[in-house]
């Protein structure tokens, strides 16, 4: 089962994913009714960097289980500027707070937290680690578009930054997915997920050109190569150009093939592929209050206090 | 070449720890576990590549007045997994063991990604699992191969944040 906090895709069984997306399934079936079993339960946003969609999705996921949501702030009015520590930043909003969720620029920062607090933690993004409850609501999306097995995923930008990226490497390793990473050599995945892939005999390649893999693909999940990796503006754009997707591009792909991102994009996917039937970018984000109201519903169990 | 002419290169010690059968050229990097700079009056015999009918060449320490800490042999197994370990009281050994690999490694390694939150200033002590071929940061998953773990150890001996 779901451990006690979701810190790592990695730690996420398949058991764990399909308890998750049915649960969102559901969820999402019901519509607005019979979600409000955790009246009067706080969850504790702590977003150490900024952020729109994580933030306000697990705010409206809360809400609509009926509970409460608080907010530290930004980092500017809050103790950290004071030089407090994280750890003893998750500790006093333990006290006021059923469950937390962290969006920190470090590394490990969820990690560490959980280790100083009892009530479920969620990981909303720790620096370059993980995303993994962006990663739930990708699978949820596959899963409603293509299924999770037997399929072909091709993932591509900033794979060595991308959090979203590494979590869902780590997840599609439960499934039958042939992954194709696609990225300029100086962005390939790092070490230490291209190990983990590895130990987990994934099936996967990786190229610097979409063209050599796109027409086998069902999936493409798409990544913004971020600007301020770069030390020259001339090497991102030289690099950028090369790892942008319109329909021109997509000529040789599927017709049935489910075009995702993240978000926010930038100018990575042309605004014509969001007229297409290919694009799922919006449903995706989307997907991000049933995935999370469901994960939110596990972590936090029944009335009672149980965790299922 | 003969046991005296050993003896001499490496004198005996009252009391303390001879590190034997350490991989040729690893001395100074058992030193830096241990936390030893010099600084801190300690005395020190070592043997650089010394012949070995065992490794060819290794290494020898000695130290006087100290006993190694678990954690400080757990990371010693990493960069020289041929070391014995014996305990001297009085010029005689009264114990000898064989490092062995363990499962993790505490407190004695720093993580290279400096983006890591083992590297900010946080209660916590650094923690590596240990793997085959190397070891792996159990907060960012950051891998450091085995010949690059030697560059890793905390200088202050301790590998922890400040508390």
């Amino acid at each position: 089962m779901l451990e006690d906090h979701l810190i790592s895709a990695a730690h996420l069984s398949r058991a764990d994913i399909e308890t998750v997306l049915d649960r969102a399934e559901s969820v999402d079936s019901a519509g607005e009714a019979g979600h409000g079993s955790h009246d009067g339960r706080v969850l504790a946003l702590c977003f150490f960097e900024p952020s729109t969609r994580t933030k306000m999705s697990f705010e409206s996921a809360m809400k609509r289980l009926g509970g409460e949501t608080i907010d530290m702030g930004s980092v500017e009015s809050s103790s950290v500027k004071k030089g407090e520590s994280l750890a003893d930043t998750v500790r006093v909003i333990e006290g006021y707070a059923d469950a937390i969720v962290l969006r920190h620029p470090s590394e490990g920062s969820a990690k560490l937290a959980s280790q100083f607090v009892d009530v479920p933690l969620v990981n909303a993004g720790d620096g370059a680690g993980q995303h993994p409850s962006q990663t739930l609501l990708d699978l949820y999306t596959i899963r409603e578009n293509a299924g999770l097995d037997d399929i072909t995923v091709g993932i591509m930008g900033d794979l060595k930054y991308g959090r979203t990226v590494h979590s869902l490497a780590h997840a599609l390793t439960n499934f039958d997915v042939r992954q194709h990473f696609v990225s300029p050599e100086s962005l390939r995945l790092p070490r230490n997920v291209r190990y983990d892939l590895h130990e987990a005999g994934a099936q996967v390649r990786e190229h610097t050109d979409l063209d050599e893999v796109l027409p086998e693909l069902d999936v493409l999940y798409v990544t913004r190569i971020q600007r301020e990796r770069f030390p020259e503006e001339r090497e991102y754009r030289a690099v950028a150009g090369e790892y942008r997707i319109d329909n021109e591009t997509l000529s040789d792909a599927r017709d049935d093939l489910t075009v995702m991102h993240p978000l926010p994009r930038v100018d990575e996917i042309a605004p014509a592929v969001d007229e297409t039937a290919r694009a799922k970018y919006f449903e995706q984000a989307h997907n991000g209050v049933p995935v999370r109201m469901a994960l939110l519903d596990i972590l936090l169990g029944d009335e009672g206090g149980d965790r299922r | 070449m003969s046991d005296t002419e050993k003896e001499l290169r490496v004198s005996k010690i009252r009391d303390g720890t001879v590190i034997d059968h350490v991989t040729g050229g690893q001395a100074l990097n058992v030193l830096a576990i241990l936390g030893i700079d010099g600084n801190g009056g300690e005395t020190v015999s070592i043997g650089m590549n010394v012949p070995s009918d065992k490794l060819g060449r290794k290494d020898v320490v000695k130290v006087e007045g100290r006993e190694l800490s678990q954690s400080e042999v757990d990371v010693l197994s990493l960069i020289a997994p041929e070391a014995t370990i014996n305990i001297i009281r009085d010029f005689e050994v009264i114990d000898k063991n064989r490092v062995e690999r363990t499962a993790s490694v505490t407190g004695i390694l720093v993580c290279p990604n400096h983006n890591c939150i083992t590297n900010a200033d946080e209660p916590v002590r650094t923690e590596f699992e240990v793997f085959d071929d190397g070891v792996r940061c159990s907060y960012c998953g950051t891998i450091v191969r085995e010949g690059d773990v030697a560059e890793h150890i905390d200088a202050r001996g301790s590998g922890e944040t400040a508390l």
